[in-house]
């Protein structure tokens, strides 16, 4: 089996959809020709021609209200809105459009908006990180994969889901290589996965951030301290259960993430965390996010604001030495 | 293909003094409007539907002012054959979404006036479980795809449908309506583009009463009509009489037609007036009472169609108040079906967020 970029994972995973369900249909800009901004339905345009891909103009609210209005009348649209960051201009559509549909009338938004996300070049306004904006809104899933295979197993259970579904890729994984699953196989949302397995501390993180725990696990095992490392895969609805679940076993927890730390994702599994299984935590649930501040251009300053191995290290380091394990 | 808009409403250049000082109508004081072109059969029924809208909407204030309707609501007393006349031109399986002022177009499309009021009321029985109120109301297996509380959102959701109806091309046609404060937000104006670009069997139906809660159209839009702004975007658009049922059909049956066809969409400005305030309960004074009574006077859409109806003796005499007391019969029965309906039980405020399983814990 060859390894397939998470670009082409995503298409791998869309066109076998597409080829199953004629009610997928892709839309946005750039797309046909193109294959969007970050190669993600490359070649999808001349395989299923103009009524499957549907470029439109730079209208994101039009995108997303033309998603809703045709989930609602039979189909499953996947909408393409390039970067996260476009969102803005379709929050109504997304926030109070699809995600209410189901809780007021009982008929649900099966709408899958794509987008790439996370912290990369081209500064403040190209780098928001929105996934606590959606986590917050009820009636949406939202989901960001950390690897290949996820993003294609993932993309897959995205569009059979009847739920609206915000599809976060990391801009930086998109060339990141990895092997993938057959048609057959899928990834469910709503599950986590342990990354890594371990015994003394619980570190929580999802997408591109999983790699950098992994890292930094690693650096801990030659001290000595064996991290789980557990990959969200899914924001909401939250695998609640397997993060509690390792916590019970490992008497410590870190989140990592790379948005902004007030109200966040982390906060939230933070505070989960604490309620459910303060009994077995030998430390304080740490937390270790981007800082409060938008992403700048030049690449240094970029660096310096969000999580590296080195930070999640020694927030762990720092953990150990100053609550010991109780059973030690 | 791009039409010249008709300017047929003069009120529109007017200014409030002017229009109050304007010469009223002689007689009666009503504008004629000619009927022969509509399916004479039908008419009588078109005039129950009005006046059932009519006596519907004029029923609300007093249950909202006692709060036995939650909060208050907008009611559309004056633009009945805006709903009517478009509904009517439509087939079964068209779609229709609504924007806050819904309850004509709901009833036009065939909700039951027990399922619109009981979920005005909040109840279990209503069109939406209780759940929306007057901006969620609902009935997908009617082509009624919602009322909403976001000033543009309603075409969107139409123009979103309109493209399903394209692609499975199941000969729907979709119709979305907004009003002359809609016509200001942006989200509006990528939709007729987008529609117009990909030639969408949708129907954009601005309801220009000239008031956006108290602020005036000709006070916040420059540059000519509404419809005349919709030409730019290279669809067929024009300015009709709301309060003339014959010139909205007709509108809407050409519109219909285009859009069955393959055509794409059409704009229609249909230029109407609200009786009633924004809301119920509102304190009105950012116009004359002077300036209701000649809409009322010279253009009331139910007395244009019942006097057309009488002069060609398609309505005997007494039928009229026969059909008011009917109407009135059925809002009142749908009054006392709302007060006895059962309440939503609030063990289940919470479900249905999300068709995925979910609680605490994660999925469940
Ligand atoms: C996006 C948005 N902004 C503001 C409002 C508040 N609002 C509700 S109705 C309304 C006036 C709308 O006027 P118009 O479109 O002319 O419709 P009409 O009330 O006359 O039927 C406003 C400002 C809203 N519901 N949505
Ligand atoms: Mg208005």
């Amino acid at each position: 089996m060859t390894a397939v970029t998470v670009g082409q994972a995503f298409q791998q995973g869309l066109a076998e959809e597409m080829e199953a369900d004629d009610r997928i249909f892709v839309l946005g800009t750039d797309l046909f020709i193109r294959g969007g901004h970050f190669a993600q339905v490359k070649g999808i345009g001349p395989r299923f021609g103009h009524d499957r891909v549907i470029d439109t103009p730079i209208s994101e609210a039009a995108m997303v209200a033309a998603g809703v209005g045709a989930a609602l009348n039979g189909m499953r649209p996947l909408i393409d809105l390039n970067f996260i960051d476009f969102a803005f201009g379709a929050m109504d559509e997304i926030a109070n459009q699809a995600a209410k549909s189901s809780y007021l009338w009982g008929r649900p938004v099966p709408m899958v908006i794509r987008a790439s996300s996370g912290v990369a070049l081209y500064s403040a306004q190209h780098n928001n990180s929105l996934e606590a904006w959606f986590m917050h809104m009820p009636g949406l899933i939202t989901v960001m994969p950390s690897n290949a295979a996820d993003t294609k197993g993932i993309i897959k259970s995205a569009l059979r889901s009847d739920d609206p579904v915000i599809f976060l890729m990391h801009k930086r994984l998109t060339g990141v290589r990895g092997e993938v699953g057959g048609p057959d196989e899928l990834v469910p949302l709503g599950r986590a996965a342990i990354a890594r397995p371990g015994s003394d501390v619980t570190i929580v993180s999802s997408g591109i951030v999983v790699n950098k725990v992994v890292k930094a696990a690693e650096v801990l095992a030659s001290e000595g301290v064996e991290a789980e490392v557990i990959d969200l895969r899914t924001i909401f609805p939250l695998d609640a259960q397997l993060i509690e679940g390792s916590v019970r076993k490992t008497g410590r927890a870190l989140v990592v993430t790379e948005e902004p730390p007030f109200a966040s994702v982390a906060s939230e599994i933070a505070a989960m965390v604490q309620e459910e299984v303060f009994d077995y935590l030998d430390a304080p649930v740490q937390r270790v996010t981007a800082a409060h501040s938008p992403i700048p251009h030049s690449p240094g300053l970029m660096e310096a604001l969000i999580p590296q191995v080195e930070t999640i290290v020694s927030a762990v380091r720092g953990s150990v030495e100053r609550w010991p394990s109780t059973e030690a | 293909m791009i039409n010249e808009p008709q300017i047929i409403n003069e009120a529109l250049s007017e200014t409030h003094e002017q229009l109050a000082a304007a010469d009223r109508p002689s007689e009666d004081g009503l504008l004629e409007i000619d009927i022969s072109g509509l399916p004479a059969g039908e008419l009588v029924k078109w005039l129950e539907d009005m006046v059932l809208i009519r006596e519907f909407e004029e029923a609300l204030e007093p249950l909202t002012l006692s709060g036995k309707i939650p909060g208050s609501v907008h009611q559309a007393s004056g633009q009945e054959a805006v709903a009517v006349g478009v509904v009517r031109a439509l087939r079964p399986g068209d779609i229709v979404a609504s924007p806050h002022r819904p309850h004509h177009h709901a009833l036009a499309k065939g909700l039951t006036p027990r399922a619109v009021m009981a979920e005005l009321w909040g109840r279990a029985t209503g069109c939406a479980g209780g759940r929306g109120g007057t901006m969620h109301l609902i009935d997908f297996s009617l082509g009624y795809f919602g009322s909403n509380g976001i000033v543009g959102a309603a075409l969107g959701i139409a123009m979103g449908a309109a493209l399903a109806a394209k692609l499975r091309q199941n000969g729907q046609v979709c119709v979305g309506f907004f009003g002359d404060g809609g016509a200001n937000t942006g989200r509006t104006w990528e939709f007729v583009n987008f529609a117009t670009v990909e030639k969408l069997p949708l129907i954009v139906v601005c309801e220009n009463n000239q008031y956006a809660v108290e602020t005036w159209i000709r006070r916040e839009m420059v540059g000519g009509t509404i419809a005349e702004r919709a030409i730019g975007f290279g669809l067929p658009a024009s300015q009709v009489d709301g309060q003339d049922i014959a010139a909205v059909y007709a509108a809407t049956v050409e519109a219909r037609e285009r859009a069955a066809a393959g055509g794409g969409p059409t704009f229609i400005e249909a230029v109407t007036y609200r009786y009633r305030g924004h809301n119920t309960g509102e304190v009105i004074n950012y116009r004359t009472e002077d300036e209701v009574e000649h809409w009322r006077a010279t253009r009331d859409p139910v007395e244009r169609l019942r006097s057309s109806l009488e002069r060609l003796g398609q309505l005997r005499p007494g039928q009229f108040e026969e059909i008011v007391a009917g109407a009135s019969a059925v809002v009142q029965d749908s009054i006392e079906f709302s007060e006895s309906s059962p309440v939503p039980d609030p063990a289940t405020a919470g479900d249905r967020v999300l068709v995925t399983p979910f609680d605490e814990k994660g999925l469940a």
